[in-house]
């Protein structure tokens, strides 16, 4: 098997998950609660690695972030590097890859928080920012989970944007779904069917733990 | 908080409803003002604009010379600066939070401690608001308010969560509440018993405006019109006409019965409010009587309330007297009885 592979795998889906985390609260927040009337605009612009082929998606990134655009420049005067087939380059294509596994379930999370709860912390003085934290993230935890937890997994699963912006270069670049590629490729059947089984094994646990999360079939609130 | 409460609102929601109140309330006079209505006045929404949670069109909100809202000065706090503390319907306590917590929310932690016992929660201190009944639900979310410290406490319709029975029990809890917390309340409520048992103060709100404000019993007792009498309670409000005047009394005509009242320069068409506890039902004419009204009628019907009839007549237009249950069966008053239904001139009350 090739660990070198699962271990960039899981140091891109953590690295991606820490930053979405990061970047979906406000922005879901700001979805939910703006009254702004091209809010509309922004869901739908989240939401577009939904429905868009990887490849199209992987294309664009590829050309905003080469060396003559605005942010590949910046990029390399500021560290002397590229972005396209880097580390940097693939994690912030995941990280626009699976915005919307982290944003949809936040949204409908703080959407589903009673609206009264965050009027009375406000009328009693709170700040939006503190109401956020001490009443809205507590509420909507298991949305939250929800999110981080997709976001992983499907940065794990991710192949087509990879190929396009990272490339096959192993231990930078080449994922672990790289891999199981290369690994058919080469007619190494044996090795690609491990690393396959690996990660149906761990899609299938992720998956049972978000709807389990989403059935509260654990206590979300401790019972006193 | 003393001075004059002032919220002149205007708002048109998207239901095409139209809010267009002018509330002012004397706070030294009125601990507590009830904001009362029928159902879909707008009284709730007054009280979200007063929080600061919509944001009327156009208006001024200013409780006791200081400035929340000022459409021409542009000027709208947001609710964290106004602190006029919001009571929901259903108390809105942080289902994640114990009793404890959610006093403390936005408060030091010895203080809320020190409300908790103040107001007899200590007991439930680390009880999660789902398991606390409704009427303990509604005290944690009082103090918690109060504990916040605020300009003005804004309850509504704090009772309507509670079954029967608890209410009637937690009404004058909840006043002696206000009272002891010194924070001036506006409660917003439908039910004309529990405005009586609440407010010092009445603010009449029909369809999006305030047709009528003063001590409650005056409210009550002198309606400005009549639907603000008809929301009040008053039994009978009548179509009459003036037909004729002399020696202070002014003849007004329901149908073709003709009533005397109390002339205050009423002319034309009208109504008249007539109480239906200020109507006596007797056997005959009562000749002797002072009263001047004297109606023959028929009984319609008689329906027990606790310890009142309410007895319907038809006196060639309907009348509904208010009677004691007990001389209701003393009289064996029956459907189809003819009597007789005496009205003092001053019981009624002429208004447009």
């Amino acid at each position: 098997m090739d660990w070198q592979a699962i271990a960039l795998s899981l140091r891109l889906a953590v690295s991606t998950t820490a930053i979405l985390l990061a970047l979906g609260l406000p922005l879901a927040y700001w979805i939910v609660y703006s009254h702004r009337r091209w809010k509309f605009l922004v869901e739908a612009v989240v939401a577009l690695p939904l429905v868009l082929p990887p490849t199209v998606l992987g294309f664009y990134i590829l050309l905003a972030i080469g060396p003559r655009s605005p942010v590949g420049a910046l990029y390399a005067k500021l560290t002397g590097g590229l972005l396209p087939f880097s580390f940097a380059g693939l994690l912030l294509a995941s990280v626009l890859y699976s915005l919307p596994f982290t944003v949809q379930p936040m949204v409908a999370a703080f959407g589903a928080v009673d609206r009264r709860l965050i009027e009375a912390s406000w009328c009693m003085g709170v700040s939006r920012a503190a109401t956020f934290r001490r009443v809205i993230i507590p509420l909507a935890r298991a949305g939250i989970a929800t999110g981080a937890i997709l976001s992983f997994a499907h940065t794990i699963g991710e192949f087509g944007v990879v190929l396009m912006v990272g490339g096959n270069i192993g231990g930078i670049t080449r994922t672990v779904s790289i891999s199981i590629y290369d690994q058919v490729q080469a007619l190494n059947y044996t090795a690609a069917a491990h690393t396959s089984l690996l990660l149906l094994g761990f899609s299938f646990a992720v998956l049972a733990v978000v709807y389990a999360l989403q059935r509260r079939v654990w206590a979300i609130w401790p019972v006193s | 908080m003393a001075g004059e409460l002032i919220a002149r609102c205007r708002k048109r929601l998207a239901s095409g409803f139209e809010l267009d109140a002018d509330l002012r309330i004397p706070l030294d006079e009125a601990p507590v003002t009830v904001l009362f209505g029928p159902s879909g006045s707008g009284k709730s929404t007054l009280l979200r604009l007063i929080a600061g949670l919509e944001r009327p069109d156009e208006g001024t909100i200013s409780p006791g010379g200081a400035v929340w809202f000022d459409t021409s000065r542009h000027i709208d706090l947001p609710p964290q600066r106004r602190r006029a503390a919001f009571l929901f319907q259903d108390y809105a306590l942080f289902p994640h939070l114990t009793v404890a917590e959610n006093v403390a929310f936005a408060a030091p932690r010895d203080a809320a401690s020190a409300l908790l016992d103040r107001f007899g929660l200590a007991a439930l201190a680390s009880r999660l608001p789902r398991s606390l009944s409704g009427g303990q639900q509604q005290r944690v979310a009082l103090v918690r308010a109060l504990a916040s410290k605020p300009a003005l406490l804004l309850l509504d319709e704090p009772l309507s969560a509670l079954d029967a029975a608890t209410r009637t029990r937690t009404r004058h809890q909840l006043r002696e509440l206000l009272l002891e917390s010194g924070v001036r309340s506006i409660v917003v409520t439908h039910d004309r018993t529990e405005a009586i048992a609440l407010g010092d103060w009445l603010a009449v709100m029909i369809e999006g405006s305030i047709r009528q404000t003063g001590p409650v019993q005056e409210v009550l007792r002198c309606p400005a019109d009549a639907q603000v009498a008809e929301s009040a309670g008053v039994e009978n409000v009548l179509p009459a006409e003036v037909v004729a005047r002399q020696y202070g009394l002014v003849t007004i005509a329901i149908g073709v019965v003709c009533l005397d009242a109390v002339d205050r320069g009423e002319t034309g068409a009208l109504f008249a409010c007539i109480r239906g506890e200020d109507i006596t039902i007797a056997r005959n004419r009562a000749e002797g009587s002072s009263a001047r009204n004297r109606l023959d009628g028929r009984v319609r019907a008689v329906t027990l309330e606790g310890p009142v009839a309410r007895v319907e007549l038809d006196c060639g237009f309907p009348l509904v007297a208010v009677v004691t249950a007990q001389s209701a069966a003393d009289m064996q008053l029956q459907p189809g009885d003819s009597v007789c239904a005496v009205i003092k001139t001053t019981a009624l009350q002429l208004v447009r």
